[in-house]
């Protein structure tokens, strides 16, 4: 019972890490911004094709993840650069359709380029399963959690303790008052967007070797960045992350224990259900309408 | 000319195009783009009352029109009810998930409507898919011709004929709606909810009536387009049809009945065009979307408007 138990809670964290990471890159966007980024799914992609292809190019493994992530990078800012930043004053529903097009956009450019194919990356030390409490987890799913922990804490430092950082929460904390006292804040919209993609794509290359990736893998794992991110309470880093892993979890849950045909439906039933009882997800501020 | 002048103007317009257009159309291809796009016009017009007028967005409208396609499919099939009996009891099985949703989904704003209203629409496409006894699954199902009192409707040009119908019938009565009270309540719950409120706007009732419309509408039109194909796969609820169909609005023009139907009508057309661009289609139509965006954030019909110097209408 236990074990079996355990078992489904190891594959939910290691999945609901992928989704924390996505979610913390909606966030990310969302608080320098207020645009919901529907591409996030597509550097999540990026980076895992990116990396299988590089990799079957004869480049080594840890060179290949730094260039994945860093062609990941660079598709977010050329997104921010050419098309968000000449609509920036557009209404909310407008945006969303620029995002999706240049979802769209680096869909089917992978698609011509790299083809329709499914892709695992080799695992990053062995895939012999580790014995633990009576369940069994994959050394992958350890660098996967791992890597997640890492990012988060130099998240973490990076917006707790760097000039950079502290400038994009002011940022998200007031945009014109953030203006006012010297900040270049059209700099921290392109930033945003450059390492929201690079937080997909390290959570798109350390699942790779699980969950395979193809051209249309960003679809729905962007999608459950975005209930991860409205789970938590869209803006927040904690929420983010808390709602990655709740999601995967009750993702892994829902196959292990009642159906695997349904397990897709679970994000979408919980957070239905999170927002009819709590509009604003776990930990989103408390907002009062200006009239 | 005074502005409820221009609007009929533009619905005899309409009427006259489509009169004219078999006399256009050299064959079947043509007429079922046609059909294609008049069967998005009908929707498109609904989802812009609720998005457009109303301010409130939908990124799951795809799910209530696959709902109408299933249950026309499903009924008919496998328990042999009449077309027009199934057609119906699709729309009350919509109008009813709708009206019980309406509520705590329409409390919410901006982006959280459109994460609820997303996962709605891919839960009843999930559903679709998981359900293979009924649905068939992946694979989807085959469909009876549509027969009303006797009379099968087969055949491209029978076909045209009803849905032009329709859409000319469907513009009118929204032209009608938004300028009677009721759609200038609505007007005013997308200018300011609360001043809506103030000025004594039931603002609860009225988005929950223009979102059951608008579901009842793509529920209706998706029977008919089940019946019309003869076939029905779970893509016609999927996110990327709920996708399309926001699009439509968008590019043809918030708040415009008329940018509705022109903006079906381009995006209907366009994936034929791509066609020709092998392999680039999608890479093409992302392209497409994010400049015609760019370019023309309010749309094609509210820009052209503006451009001509015409205040409103």
């Amino acid at each position: 019972m236990l074990a079996q138990f355990l078992q489904f809670l190891f594959s939910g964290v290691t999945i609901g890490a992928t989704y924390a990471l996505a979610a913390l890159g909606f966030s990310i966007i969302y608080n320098a911004s207020g645009v919901i980024n529907f591409a996030q799914g597509e550097f999540i992609m990026l980076g895992g094709m990116s990396a299988v292809f590089l990799i079957g190019a004869g480049i080594p493994l840890p060179l290949a993840i730094l260039l994945a992530v860093a062609i990941a990078g660079l598709a977010g800012l050329l997104v921010e650069k050419l098309a968000i930043e000449p609509a920036k004053n557009a209404e909310v529903v407008t945006l969303i359709i620029i995002t999706i097009g240049a979802s769209l956009f680096i869909r089917g450019l992978v698609q011509v380029f790299l083809g329709k194919g499914t892709h695992a990356l080799p695992p990053f030390s062995g895939d012999t399963p580790i014995a633990l409490l009576g369940a069994t987890i994959l050394p992958q799913s350890l660098w996967v959690i791992g890597v997640t922990v890492v990012v988060v804490i130099a998240l973490g430092w990076f917006f707790g303790r760097t000039l950079l950082g502290k400038a994009m929460l002011a940022t998200s904390h007031n945009k014109l008052a953030a203006n006012l006292v010297g900040i270049n804040t059209r700099m921290i919209l392109l930033l945003s967007f450059g390492l929201a993609a690079a937080l997909g794509a390290i959570g798109g290359i350390i699942v790779a070797p699980i969950t395979y990736t193809s051209y249309d893998a960003g679809v729905l794992l962007g999608l459950k960045g975005f209930v991860a991110a409205v789970l938590g309470g869209l803006g927040s880093g904690v929420g983010a992350i808390v709602g990655g892993l709740v999601l995967g979890i009750a993702e892994a849950m829902t196959a292990g224990y009642i159906s695997s045909a349904y397990k897709d439906a679970m994000p979408f039933v919980l957070i239905l259900l999170v927002l009819f009882f709590l509009p604003r997800g776990l930990f989103g501020a408390k907002l009062t309408e200006r009239v | 000319m005074n502005i409820s002048d221009a609007r009929y103007a533009g619905l005899i317009a309409l009427a006259v195009v489509l009169a004219a257009l078999p006399l256009a159309l050299p064959n079947a291809f043509y007429y079922d783009v046609a059909i294609r796009i008049a069967i998005n016009a009908i929707v498109v017009i609904g989802l812009n009352l609720l998005i457009g007028y109303t301010g409130q967005i939908s990124l799951g409208h795809a799910g209530f029109f696959g709902m109408g396609a299933y249950s026309s499919a499903i009924l008919t099939t496998h328990f042999n009810w009449p077309p027009l009996v199934a057609l119906i009891a699709g729309a009350v099985a919509v109008a009813l998930l709708a009206f019980l949703v309406a509520r705590p989904i329409l409390k919410l704003k901006g982006h959280y409507l459109a994460m609820a209203t997303l996962g709605l629409g891919i839960i009843i496409s999930i559903v679709i898919t998981n359900e293979t006894q009924y649905t068939g699954g992946p694979d989807g199902i085959t469909v009876p011709a549509l027969s009303l009192f006797g009379w099968e409707i087969t055949g491209e040009k029978s076909w045209y004929g009803v849905v032009a119908v329709l859409l000319v019938l469907l513009t009118w009565c929204a032209l009608n709606l938004i300028d009677a009270p009721a759609g200038r309540a609505l007007q005013a719950i997308h200018g300011s909810e609360v001043a809506a409120k103030v000025v004594g706007v039931d603002t609860t009732r009225f988005k929950v009536r223009v979102f059951v419309l608008s579901a009842v509408l793509a529920s209706v039109m998706g029977s008919l387009t089940a019946h019309y194909v003869g076939f029905v796969t779970p893509g016609l609820a999927g996110f990327f049809h709920s996708i399309e169909l926001v699009t439509m609005v968008v590019v043809g023009g918030m708040a415009s009945v008329f940018g509705s139907i022109i903006g079906a009508a381009l995006l209907t057309m366009l994936p034929q065009f791509l066609s020709t661009f092998e392999g680039w289609e999608t890479v093409v139509f992302g392209a497409i979307l994010m400049l015609a965006m760019i370019f023309l954030p309010k749309g094609l019909v509210p820009t052209l408007r503006l451009r001509l110097g015409k205040r409103d209408a």
